[in-house]
């Protein structure tokens, strides 16, 4: 039996800071994907939605929030969350219900509204949370984390602050015509280089904002998309694991890891084992990639997804961009929409947007940003918490 | 100004005095150990363990990485006025095989480090509140 299910319509409502309700956005994203499918709302039977913490109960609800926003049509519903991977968590539960014959036609949606500034915890004296400990005890915020494995990076494998620039400059340039993206700039290196560190070795411009957004995908069986498309997208694989004991990479939010003290690091670490389970479930590798979008969340943490996604060694990750590859028109384009670099992140919609663009690509519709001949591409990103998210899509 | 009393930031999770050490514990069947200290149920899938012993932690450990922060951090984090500069590195512990992030003990300077340099644990004050200064534990680099 395949376990492909068809993406047959996506829609976004553009990133920004526009200061508006989260659903307003949810619901544009929402009907463009219905429309991109050519179905009617009312042949959902079953909403998908990702959470948003930041938004009060209707965001907690996301899923009966947006159905409630769309209209009451009596289809099932699920919220999910898994903070960055929440995208991945409620596709792969859409992909579940189809799979399993329990639904035909699924919406995945996520929307946010966020705050600005650095991404802060919950408010209160919250003795007993790692997230709100880290800032109270050390003033561990998000980027830190970026800034540690950066510096690794520099530290190990040689990589320079000119390096890290080189990725904002690229994704900048990849996402100059995106319509959905929010910073339309071509970013010059001594312009990257020349914007305030932040956590060094991490610049301003390296470092992701947090946006304001929505994406959608329309999910269904292989069977009703063939009555709707005659080269649907297909979704092969869909990653949502959490890391084997003992995760010995420190991981946001944590201030500290498992002890391998009494089991061995076991072979595949976390990050690697995101994708390596899509790989997996699709039946590629790697080297079948035409494109990649990875969770640029710093621009030094894009070469690290290099490594963690296989394409190529540890400590490699530095040559593959400085030879091109990964730029548009390379062997392996990485971030064609231009990332978070030019997006910012919209928690919950985020891992949802980085399918919507494997989907242009892979149907030719990417326009100027188009990866000439896509067959296959892969998507990376890790919530907090240890939430991996993956899913690999191909035509 | 009379001095301000001085307590942890965080009770019973590192001991004072000369030599410092974070207080952890080990499971008393697989031996794995934790930080902060894991009390309930092991944590090792292949464990069943509901026992835990409290361990002092190696003083002791290697820099894997470390990171400047040059704005301030929001609450609850509580930052000196006007705001400085700071350092955390993530520390690895060769015996506990475990990593545990910390800032760097205040005057260090961020360019003198490198990964795999050799740290020591300090207790330093972080934030004064309610009249009290309040410590935490800091890595410091082991005199060469």
């Amino acid at each position: 039996m395949s376990k492909d299910v068809a993406v047959l319509g996506v829609g976004m409502h553009p990133w920004g800071k526009w200061g508006k309700n989260f659903v307003e956005y949810g619901v544009k994203a929402c009907n463009d994907a219905l429309k991109d499918a050519g179905i009617d709302w009312k042949d959902v039977d079953f909403v998908s939605g990702a959470e948003t913490v930041r938004n009060g109960y209707p965001g907690y609800v996301a899923g009966a929030t947006f159905a409630q926003a769309l209209g009451w049509s009596g289809a099932s519903v699920a919220t999910s969350y898994a903070a960055c991977a929440s995208g991945a968590t409620g596709i792969n539960a859409a992909r579940a219900r189809i799979l399993s014959g329990m639904s035909d036609v699924a919406l995945v949606i996520g929307a946010d509204t966020t705050p600005k500034g650095f991404l802060a915890p919950n408010a209160g004296e919250r003795w007993d949370d790692p997230d709100w400990l880290r800032f109270r005890l050390m003033g561990c915020t998000n980027p830190t984390y970026f800034a540690l494995y950066a510096r690794r990076r520099m530290d190990i494998y040689g990589a320079t602050e000119e390096d890290f620039a080189q990725v904002k400059v690229k994704n900048s340039r990849h996402g100059f015509t995106n319509p959905n993206a929010r910073y339309k700039k071509k970013f010059t290196m001594e312009e990257v280089l020349g914007s305030n560190m932040v956590a060094d070795p991490l610049r301003l411009f390296e470092i992701c904002a947090t946006s304001d957004g929505a994406a959608c995908v329309v999910l269904t069986s292989m069977e009703y998309a063939k009555k709707h498309s005659t080269r649907p997208v297909r979704v092969s694989g869909v990653s949502t694991v959490t890391p084997t004991f003992p995760s010995t990479v420190i991981e946001m939010p944590n201030f500290s890891t498992d002890s391998a003290y009494s089991v061995p690091v076991p072979d595949t670490e976390f990050r690697d084992s995101i994708a390596a389970y899509a790989y997996e479930e699709a039946g590629v590798g790697p080297e079948d990639m035409s494109l990649a979008e990875v969770y640029d969340l710093s621009s030094a943490l894009e070469l690290d997804w290099y490594e963690n996604i296989g394409l190529c060694k540890p400590g490699e990750a530095e040559k593959l961009l400085r030879d091109g590859d990964t730029t548009l028109g390379g062997r392996v384009p990485v971030n064609p929409s231009g990332g978070l670099a030019c997006f910012g992140e919209a928690v919950p919609a985020q891992a949802i947007a980085q399918v919507c663009e494997l989907v242009w690509q892979l149907r030719g519709q990417a326009g100027e940003r188009q990866v000439e001949g896509a067959k296959a591409g892969i998507t990376a990103n890790q919530g907090l918490f240890g939430h991996g998210s993956s899913v690999l899509c191909t035509i | 100004m009379a001095a301000n009393e001085t307590v942890p930031a965080i009770e019973g999770w590192f001991t004072e005095g000369d030599n410092p050490a974070l207080i952890g514990t080990q499971c008393t069947q697989c031996k794995t150990f934790f930080f902060p200290r894991e009390e309930t149920y092991c944590r090792n899938p292949g464990c069943q363990s509901t026992e835990f012993e409290s361990v002092e932690l190696s003083r002791e450990g290697t820099i894997w990485s470390y990171a400047e922060h040059f704005y301030k951090p929001p609450a609850p984090y509580i930052a000196p006025e006007p705001f400085e500069p700071y350092t955390i590195a993530a520390v690895e512990l060769a015996e506990e095989k475990l990593v545990i992030l910390g800032q760097m003990a205040k005057g260090v300077a961020h360019s003198d480090l490198k990964a795999g340099m050799k740290v020591e644990l300090v207790v330093e004050p972080i934030y004064d509140l309610d009249d009290k200064t309040h410590t935490v534990w800091k890595w410091k680099p082991l005199a060469a």
